[in-house]
């Protein structure tokens, strides 16, 4: 499957409940129009994978009960206040947390796409991270010299089942443009299947073209779906600001369950009226 | 006597001061006053120093995605960086999970962001909060995001190098684990600071007071800085004065 052939609906149904899901920032390319997709058609059990951090995105997902884990290293909403959903759900053990620091998910992403067990990172032994994460291990650096005791930090590899982003641009063969924004690129390479909705269609071959060295190659991406404006109401890159109003309503009405679902129901009504 | 400067002003003079000499500087998640600290002592290095803003489109020059910014500091090429904290201890461990318990968080704050790696690895980690309270400035934290100081053994070259709040300005003393309190903010006394922290700290038998801004700052805090920073905090730019036409 490749090729810009894909609605928002039937992307969302190739993102199986239960799926470890990579997700970028919500200054990166949030896909907030094909979470709404998803949440729309009920998805169940999710393990976010943030990458490194997340914010509107796993709140919504949160809020929607499409989640079990959230694997991060921070839930914000800027300068918004607070991730009322996500706070709530931690509070209430209503999700597992697998808190994380952000070059550790970028190591264990790095592990998958070089097909490693494991990448060792400097720093973290300390932090009270370590002792939370049962799947890190602190090893002996095989290459220090006997007896000097340098001790690092083993962080596993992280193979999502899927990656799901927003980005500039698409062609007709599959490969996407992500340009400066290479966390994506290791999403995809990490990831076993990589959904990505875009602005708008690249008439031609993005490898043909200048831009290539911040093209995805359509090798590592399973679909794509056109969705102009996919992050509103975030901003997206330089291309468009985000709706300030409405994010912070989000944060007034998202303190209560019920203001959650009241606007949740909004904005799903509007991507209908949109579509 | 009128005060020339607000508390903000002098806050990003006080850091602008603290990053005299950096090569480079970077400036993360949720920090007005630090971006524009930083901005301002780029501005006044004369294109020495080189500053990199997470979040920002025009004052970032990574291509390289997320990974760069912690590469770099593991090679060293990271001078200065911004941690704070929900919680600080006299120790400077920080931290930014929560409180209240842990997993299932009483208090759930985002989260540890790069902190257990930066802390590490950058050898002038100024600690910034705008809160000095000892709600804040807690005997021992309630989870250790990353921790002050570490054992032998363990790999660092960065650490906490500065301590500032609305208060006052602290040191850190990295061999014996202890802040240091440098001087006290204009309007400010240390018995308003003893009060509000809850740990010890060392001080000189007369702590000085923390100088102003230089007058010559106030102009580019109001104008040039506060465009570039509008551009990553538009809603903190809102709120501070701009400069008279």
């Amino acid at each position: 499957m490749t090729g810009p052939d894909l609605t928002l609906s039937s992307l969302a149904a190739s993102i199986p409940d239960g799926a470890t899901l990579a997700i970028p920032p919500d200054n990166c390319g949030a896909p907030i129009a094909a979470t709404l997709a998803l949440i729309r058609r009920k998805a169940r059990g999710l393990h976010l994978v943030c990458v490194p951090q997340s914010g509107l995105q796993t709140e919504l997902l949160v809020g929607a009960g499409a989640v079990r884990t959230v694997e991060t290293a921070a839930i914000t909403l800027g300068e918004f206040g607070p991730a009322h959903r996500f706070a709530d759900a931690v509070r209430s053990g209503r999700i597992r947390v697998l808190d994380a620091t952000c070059p550790a998910i970028h190591a264990g992403l790095q592990a998958a796409e070089k097909g490693l067990p494991f990448m060792p990172l400097r720093g973290i032994i300390g932090s009270d991270l370590v002792p939370n994460r049962p799947d890190w291990k602190v090893i002996d650096n095989p290459f220090a010299p006997s007896g000097s005791g340098d001790r690092i930090l083993a962080l596993p590899a992280i193979a999502p089942d899927c990656a799901l982003f927003h980005a500039p641009l698409a062609d007709r063969h599959g490969n996407v443009f992500v340009g400066r924004k290479r966390e994506l690129m290791l999403m995809a390479h990490a990831s076993r299947q990589t959904f990505v909705t875009v602005e708008e269609l690249f008439p031609g071959n993005l490898l043909d073209d200048d831009r290539a060295a911040g093209v995805i190659p359509a090798i590592y991406v399973t679909a794509v779906a056109v969705a102009r404006h996919g992050t509103w109401p975030l901003p997206f890159l330089d291309r468009y600001p985000g709706d300030d109003a409405m994010m912070s309503r989000y944060v007034e009405l998202s303190r209560t369950q019920e203001g959650f679902d009241r606007f949740l129901e909004e904005l799903l009504t509007r991507q209908v009226d949109a579509a | 006597m009128t005060q020339e400067f607000t508390t903000t002003e002098l806050l990003i003079g006080v850091i602008t001061r603290l990053l005299a000499g950096s090569r480079h500087v970077a400036v993360g998640a949720a920090s007005p006053i630090p971006g524009s600290g930083a901005l301002l002592a780029r501005e006044l290095s004369g294109g020495a120093m080189r500053v990199s803003v997470l979040g920002s489109l025009k004052n970032n020059f990574f291509t390289s995605g997320g990974v760069e910014l912690f590469d770099l500091a593991a090679q060293g090429r990271i001078d200065a960086f911004f941690l704070g904290g929900g919680q600080i201890d006299g120790e400077a461990n920080i931290n930014l999970v929560g409180t209240g318990g842990y997993p299932a968080s009483k208090v759930r704050w985002p989260g540890s962001f790069g902190s257990a790696y930066l802390y590490f690895l950058v050898p002038h980690v100024i600690l910034f909060r705008e809160e000095h309270t000892r709600r804040v400035m807690v005997p021992k934290v309630d989870f250790i995001s990353a921790p002050g100081t570490s054992e032998p053994g363990i790999h660092r070259t960065g650490g906490p190098y500065a301590m500032l709040t609305p208060l006052g300005l602290f040191s850190f003393d990295r061999a014996r684990h202890r802040f240091r309190l440098e001087s006290v903010h204009p309007g400010r006394t240390l018995e308003e600071i003893l009060d509000n922290t809850g740990f010890d700290f060392d001080r000189a038998d007369k702590v000085p007071q923390t100088p102003a801004p230089d007058p010559g700052w106030i102009g580019l805090i109001r104008g040039k800085v506060r465009e570039e920073i509008a551009e990553t905090y538009p809603r903190y730019a809102a709120r501070i004065a701009p400069a008279t036409a």
